[in-house]
């Protein structure tokens, strides 16, 4: 079912921040979190700036949800479910992410 | 002063005065100034004696200014004046008078208040509403030499069976009468002469006719053990009038702390309260925290969820527990992973004092969204690259290789109003080139992207001008250079002027510098942008290491005790105390810290470095610099079209008519 796709090795995320990886066409931003040992994936899209630059956000947490704000305006996206903080109507695709052997693998889960 | 004062009150004035080796000379009636033998005057006074002096000041008052009145016919009071009846017309039809060229029922007004008040009726009369002037509260609080001085109402108890209670303490130099009704029960007037911090409270009690407590005198005696006589700010009806230079109600302030502003600042831009003279700025502050209090509201100053302290508690704890990284911080003082508020506060914290090179990797996660890649992201995407240009001064060459790196790469150039050039349309991957192509050309990083020290701005001063009075271009120059790269609570811009023409425009900076004949005068807190602020005349006549010296200490002090994210303009109009108090921490060091601030200063002084040169030269930094982790392909969807013969961001229907061509 899940088709994982191999994207880089760990060393090439960046600690507490943001990296976009081309998947199949789809821009995908990848954050890590070292200190939780967590990795999250969501589409590189903001959907309020209309350009592709989520992966360069500030990363942390709402009342103990994984979120990033963007760079550009900075409305905050849960890294969990995607929807925006700030406006209920928004949300952006999530996507599975993995850790194995210190290789980073994303699945669009389509 | 007679006007204001009574006897007593008059005695105590004169000997405190005297008491600073001035002496006074009351009921003096000056016949004849003639040359003196010892000075250069000799004022011969009516009882035969006389006074020998170098300088005479003469203090005239007020004389209105009626000419236009007289040349044209409109009655005029017999001591001079513009006549005006209650709605402020003049015995010309539709021609209306106000302020001190006017008088008013046989009287004129030096003071501001009644100025706006008739203003505020003319513009009622004219929009066809009623209102009428009906004279004015001629009180006053001031400082003469130092000395504490007020004056409300009646202070000389004309009012018939008024009463008088004083209270003199010659220890402590203070005076104090009150003046009530015959009752009791309203207060007249009164005289504060040594101590004047009951001038709010007295004057809401005349000003709004509250009943006085039992013993009236009990508002002038000195408050033993914690019996509590002010009036608090609780008790004031809704219609006290709080500032009396805008008409401004303590209705009004309360609506406004209810709609939202909970900062001296923030209330003073809102109702214009305490922007006039200032003198209500003290009962400001105490309604402003009552309504704070009783609304439930606990001033939260927390900096965000995951830090309880205000960003000077933080500031402090970085310093005092030498504290390096934001990590660190997080574990010992914090709670879960932080957010953009607390990482982008801490890293400008922990940048200003350590200075360290902010793409460290303990450093990057915190860095705000320009300056992670070191250029200021445009609504596409795309950055803009600014090199600097210390003092607006650039080479032909400097300009040429601008000009060609600008072309190779395709980018939009413009001319700041910081005096350089910034250049728009590169790709995240194209930044670490062109830094390469400039720095070549012997530029380094404008920190344009940063919270921190952006520009010099200068005038071509006297190397050039014919008016220039001092080297405004080489000042500007040495102070960029001394101060670039200095992180901050928000960003910074100075300006040097080399004459009082000040075409740098420097009373609108931060920091703002003009030369006179006698040396640099040193301006501070300005701001141009979304509320203008002229800048406070700080110091003048200052040789350049003592405005250096300032500038260090006012700087690192901002630095210091900002909230993030605040302006110096907002920091002063918000600090205790404003331009005096900051004058006695940087000129007379009050809190002992100057050397300190100035030994910070050097620090980052010392450890400057341009972040493009070190980034370019560390291959592991640069991976970052492209767009896709695990591919050389760039961003498809930026896209630009050609306007004015450059580049700018296709818009959305452009940007689909794009789509259609490229599939067609």
């Amino acid at each position: 079912m899940s088709n994982w796709i191999d994207i880089c090795p760990l060393d090439d995320l960046q600690p507490d921040s943001g990296v976009c990886a081309l998947v199949e066409n789809k821009q995908v931003a990848i954050f890590y979190m070292p200190k939780d040992n967590a990795v999250f994936a969501v589409n590189n899209y903001d959907p309020f700036g209309k350009v592709h630059v989520l992966s360069r956000g500030l990363l942390g947490d709402i009342k103990g949800e994984p979120m990033i704000a963007s760079p550009l305006y900075k409305q905050h996206f849960s890294l969990l479910t995607g929807q925006c903080f700030e406006d209920e109507s928004i949300s952006i695709p999530v996507y599975a992410v993995r850790i194995e052997n210190n290789r980073v693998a994303v699945s669009l889960g389509e | 002063m007679s006007a204001q004062l009574d006897a007593g009150g008059a005695q105590m004035l004169a000997a405190k005065i005297e008491a600073l080796d001035i002496s006074v000379l009351p009921s003096k009636n000056t016949q004849k100034i003639v040359d003196g033998t010892e000075c250069k005057h000799k004022m011969l006074f009516a009882d035969g004696t006389d006074l020998e002096t170098d300088i005479i000041l003469f203090s005239a008052g007020i004389r209105p200014r009626d000419e236009i009145a007289r040349t044209s016919g409109i009655e005029v009071g017999s001591r001079g004046g513009i006549v005006i009846d209650n709605q402020c017309k003049t015995s010309a039809p539709d021609i209306y008078a106000i302020g001190e060229c006017a008088v008013w029922n046989g009287e004129t007004f030096g003071l501001v208040a009644p100025g706006y008040n008739m203003g505020r009726t003319v513009v009622a009369d004219l929009a066809g509403r009623e209102a009428s002037f009906e004279g004015a509260d001629m009180s006053t609080k001031l400082k003469l030499n130092g000395v504490d001085v007020a004056s409300i109402g009646d202070a000389h108890a004309k009012t018939e069976n008024a009463i008088v209670y004083q209270y003199q303490n010659g220890a402590d130099e203070i005076y104090k009468s009150l003046v009530v009704s015959a009752d009791k029960k309203k207060l007249l007037g009164a005289v504060l002469v040594g101590d004047a911090s009951g001038y709010g409270t007295l004057s809401q009690y005349y000003l709004n006719s509250i009943d006085l407590p039992e013993n009236p005198d009990s508002l002038i005696l000195p408050a033993r053990s914690d019996e509590s006589v002010g009036l608090g700010p609780d008790a004031l009806p809704e219609s006290a009038q709080i500032c009396s230079c805008f008409d401004v109600t303590k209705g009004q302030i309360c609506s406004a702390v209810e709609s939202g502003c909970h900062t001296m600042g923030a209330l003073k831009d809102n109702t214009k309260a305490a922007t006039g003279c200032g003198g209500c700025a003290a009962l400001l502050k105490s309604v402003l925290d009552c309504e704070l209090e009783k609304s439930g509201f606990e001033v939260n100053t927390d900096i965000c969820e995951h830090f309880a302290y205000t960003r000077q508690d933080l500031y402090n704890l970085i310093m005092v527990n030498k504290i390096k990284s934001f990590n660190e911080l997080l574990e010992k003082y914090g709670k879960g992973r932080g957010c953009e508020v607390c990482r982008q506060a801490i890293g400008s914290i922990l940048a200003s004092y350590w200075n360290d090179y902010i793409l460290e990797a303990e450093h990057l996660s915190q860095q705000d969204t320009n300056d992670t890649f070191l250029a200021n992201m445009q609504k596409d995407g795309t950055y803009s690259v600014v090199p600097r240009m210390t003092g607006g001064e650039v080479t032909p060459d400097g300009l040429i290789a601008i000009g060609q790196i600008a072309k190779k790469y395709k980018l939009y150039t413009k001319v700041t109003g910081g005096q350089r050039v910034d250049l728009f349309g590169a790709r995240v991957d194209q930044l670490p080139p062109i830094w390469k192509e400039l720095i070549d050309a012997g530029f380094e990083s404008g920190h344009a992207y940063g919270k921190s020290l952006r520009t010099v701005k200068s005038c071509v001063g006297s190397t050039w001008c014919r008016f220039g009075v001092d080297d405004s271009v080489g000042l500007a120059v040495e102070l960029e250079n001394r101060y670039k790269g200095l992180r901050s609570p928000h960003k910074i811009k100075f300006a040097v002027s080399g004459c009082t023409r000040e075409c740098a425009e420097a009373q609108s900076k931060d920091i703002g510098i003009i030369a006179t004949e006698g040396g640099w005068n040193l301006y501070v807190c300005g701001n141009g942008g979304m509320k203008p602020r002229h800048g406070d005349l700080f110091a003048t006549d200052l040789d350049k290491e003592t405005l250096i010296k300032y500038i260090d200490r006012v700087l690192t002090f901002y630095s210091r005790t900002a909230d993030r994210l605040q302006r110096t303009s907002v920091w002063m109009e918000n600090m205790e105390g404003g331009l005096d108090y900051l004058k006695s921490v940087v000129i007379d060091d009050k809190l002992g810290v100057c050397d300190d601030l100035e030994e910070q200063m050097q620090h980052v002084v010392d450890t400057y470095q341009c972040e493009w040169k070190t980034t370019i030269e560390d291959e592991s930094k640069l991976k970052r610099f492209r767009h896709f982790i695990n591919s050389d392909k760039t961003d498809e969807n930026i896209l630009f079209v050609e306007e004015r013969g450059q580049i700018r961001p296709a818009n959305e229907e452009e940007r689909q008519h794009m789509a259609v061509t490229e599939e067609a």
